[in-house]
């Protein structure tokens, strides 16, 4: 695996059901990974709520992005980011998500966008 | 450097907030679209605890759009759209706060 800065961040501020955006980030990630770029994500925002458990998207007929998530450790995508004031903002319990992330305070958070050579934003 | 670009206004989302937690120079902090509202004097205390290796831009065309080009905050560079294309060239990469 290559160099954080040879990587890409996909940061993601949108949640579950702003359908676009966070299925496009999924896709471009595990679209990536496929073809062996490094990638790492950030989920900021609303975007941490993409990591709740137990989402039963059928009830309003949408698709539930929980399956792309599950998919990512299978990709080797692990790099998993979250700012902790995001979660505690939310009043999320870290230990209770889809997939493990690394909480960030305010300066890690910024040192992370330093780190890698290209990001994408959704 | 990195260009960080904020397109929703301070008064009803946290994404101007979020960009300055997040943010470290050398980078370039650009207001567009209502992102622009956030240039007025009511918010210039968000940006307190940036220094001097942030440089602050807001895009002409939206101030106007919106009526403020006379109430912009000292501490905002306004340009123009082409120099908003050559900012994001000058920048090695871009983070967009929607």
């Amino acid at each position: 695996m290559s160099t954080p800065d040879k990587q890409l961040l996909v940061v993601v501020g949108a949640g579950p059901h702003n359908a676009t955006r966070a299925r496009d980030a999924l896709d471009l990630v595990l679209t990536s990974a496929a073809f062996e770029i490094g990638v790492g994500i950030l989920f900021r925002d609303d975007a941490v709520y993409q990591l709740l458990p137990q989402q039963q998207a059928d009830a309003i007929d949408a698709k539930s992005l929980a399956a792309n998530l599950q998919a990512l450790p299978l990709y080797d995508v692990e790099q998993l980011y979250a700012p902790r004031s995001a979660l505690e903002a939310r009043g999320l319990d870290p230990d209770n998500l889809l997939l493990p992330v690394q909480l960030l305070d305010d300066n890690a958070t910024a040192a992370l966008l330093h780190s890698y050579g290209q990001i994408l934003s959704f | 450097m990195i260009l960080h670009t904020v397109n929703r206004a301070p008064g009803s989302h946290a994404a101007l907030q979020q960009c300055i937690q997040a943010l470290s120079g050398p980078a370039a902090l650009l207001l567009i679209e209502d992102g622009v509202y956030g240039a007025t004097p009511a918010f210039t205390r968000l940006f307190h605890r940036l220094d001097g290796t942030v440089h602050c831009y807001v895009l002409a065309a939206d101030l106007q759009a919106r009526g403020i080009d006379a109430l912009v905050d000292g501490r905002f560079q306004v340009i123009d759209d082409a120099a908003f294309v050559q900012l994001s060239l000058d920048c090695d990469k871009m983070v967009a706060w929607y």
